[in-house]
């Protein structure tokens, strides 16, 4: 039985300056191939003008049972956001 | 649809659930994605690898009756364009087998199951592909069907299979146009080209209903997939949806639906129709039909014949790994 091809993650910056962002992944023999293989993949219609791949296996996620303590603390912090401060229609635009 | 008869598993009553299956329906009521590594039933991860498998597999196998029509389409923009269409049907497995893997099973596994007959593909592509206007009638009929129950599968509760279908769902409707397309040439043409179109329309329209699934009386499956939200229509829905939306498409054409019985009925706006044959679509389903053993054949000869060069790759990437290491080892 010959050994599967390893997963690789792929992420892809489309036209428009934004970032990287993770499109999907793929089986591939190495990084080269992974690229080759994106690009039949995941750009067929001018998706992108940039590719990344990583291997799956070297992706360390966050882990789902970890969601509330680490993303709970946020939620109290309105604060942070511009809209919690009142300024006055006087001052104008800020 | 590119799934049909998913065996679903563990129908249950909200008090014969664990608390843990409470909270997880009901994240799915509240239209949560559910995400791989979390907590999900044991009968929703295996039915949805059933699923997403079948759908898969079907992308790729559909790939078999139009590659048959790559080398003779008529023009080269036609073969242009049929090569593309054919890629996309590759990328969309591949999407979907990515999807898949998500929930725990592996590629090979996947392609095991295919090729030892113990997963299935939609039955549509155990029909022979005789003759240009089956192009069209593919890219129209065959794709449009798939469309109506993909463009509801992107609400879905799963989110790597949710995002795998719009993704398809963008691409896919270049399909369906440019099989309408082929059928408009064909039905403009002469006498002989558009009767060409009216043989694949009566050839491709009752497996076209077949795509669907059994009727819902007859479909046993569907009440636990449907509270899953792994199934978002009953089947007897999407064929109804599928005949309102294509009859005047085919009127447009000039070209007959192969049904007497075809009628719009008034009461429910919508038309009535012949059911296809069911002991057709199961004997298609079980193995028996006009080209399951060339399909499942060439499947698996690519699979054998290119174990050599996934292997050759394999080794090739491993040999400039230990090169590398070699060449840092020697630089430190």
């Amino acid at each position: 039985m010959s050994s599967e091809w390893p997963l690789w993650e792929i992420f892809i910056r489309g036209q428009h300056g934004l970032n990287h962002r993770h499109v999907g992944s793929l089986h591939a023999p190495d990084a080269e191939m992974a690229i080759r293989n994106a690009r039949d993949v995941y750009t067929r219609r001018n998706e992108g003008v940039s590719i990344w791949v990583v291997k799956a296996n070297d992706i360390t996620a966050s882990s789902p049972s970890e969601k509330g303590p680490l993303f709970d603390p946020s939620n109290s912090k309105v604060y942070r956001h511009p809209t919690f401060f009142d300024i006055p229609d006087e001052v104008g635009h800020m | 649809m590119y799934a049909q008869l998913v065996k679903s598993e563990g129908s249950k009553s909200r008090e014969d659930m664990t608390p843990e299956e409470i909270a997880f329906q009901d994240r799915i009521d509240r239209n949560e994605k559910i995400e791989p590594k979390e907590w999900m039933p044991e009968g929703y991860r295996k039915t949805l690898i059933r699923q997403i498998g079948q759908h898969a597999h079907s992308e790729i196998v559909g790939q078999l009756p139009e590659g048959n029509w790559i080398t003779r389409a008529p023009t080269l923009e036609r073969k242009a364009i049929l090569l593309a269409k054919v890629q996309d049907e590759a990328g969309h497995g591949l999407y979907l087998y990515c999807a898949a893997e998500t929930l725990g099973v592996s590629r090979d596994e996947l392609l095991e199951k295919l090729h030892s007959g113990n997963m299935k593909y939609s039955s549509i592509f155990n029909y022979p592909t005789l003759t240009w206007a089956d192009m069209g009638a593919v890219g129209w009929l065959v794709d449009g069907a798939a469309i109506m129950n993909q463009v509801p599968l992107q609400r879905t509760s799963y989110g790597p299979y949710s995002r795998a279908m719009i993704r398809i769902c963008k691409e896919e409707s270049f399909h369906q146009r440019q099989g309408y397309d082929i059928m408009m040439k064909m039905c403009a043409g002469t006498p002989e080209q558009k009767a060409m179109a009216q043989d694949a329309l009566n050839r491709f329209w009752y497996p076209a209903l077949m795509m669907f699934g059994p009727s819902d009386k007859d479909s046993v499956h569907s009440a636990q997939s449907m509270a899953w939200k792994i199934k978002m229509n009953t089947n007897d829905e999407l064929r109804q949806k599928f005949v309102d939306q294509t009859v005047p498409q085919a009127e447009y054409l000039g070209l007959t639906i192969p049904d007497p019985d075809l009628k719009w009925n008034e009461e429910k706006g919508g038309y009535d129709f012949s059911e296809p044959d069911w002991t057709e679509f199961f004997a298609v389903i079980a193995g028996n039909g006009p080209c399951n053993a060339e399909r499942l054949g060439a499947r698996v000869k690519a699979w054998e014949d290119g174990a050599w060069f996934r292997d050759g790759l394999m080794a090739h990437a491993a040999k400039a790994d230990e090169r590398a290491r070699a060449a840092r080892h020697a630089a430190e």
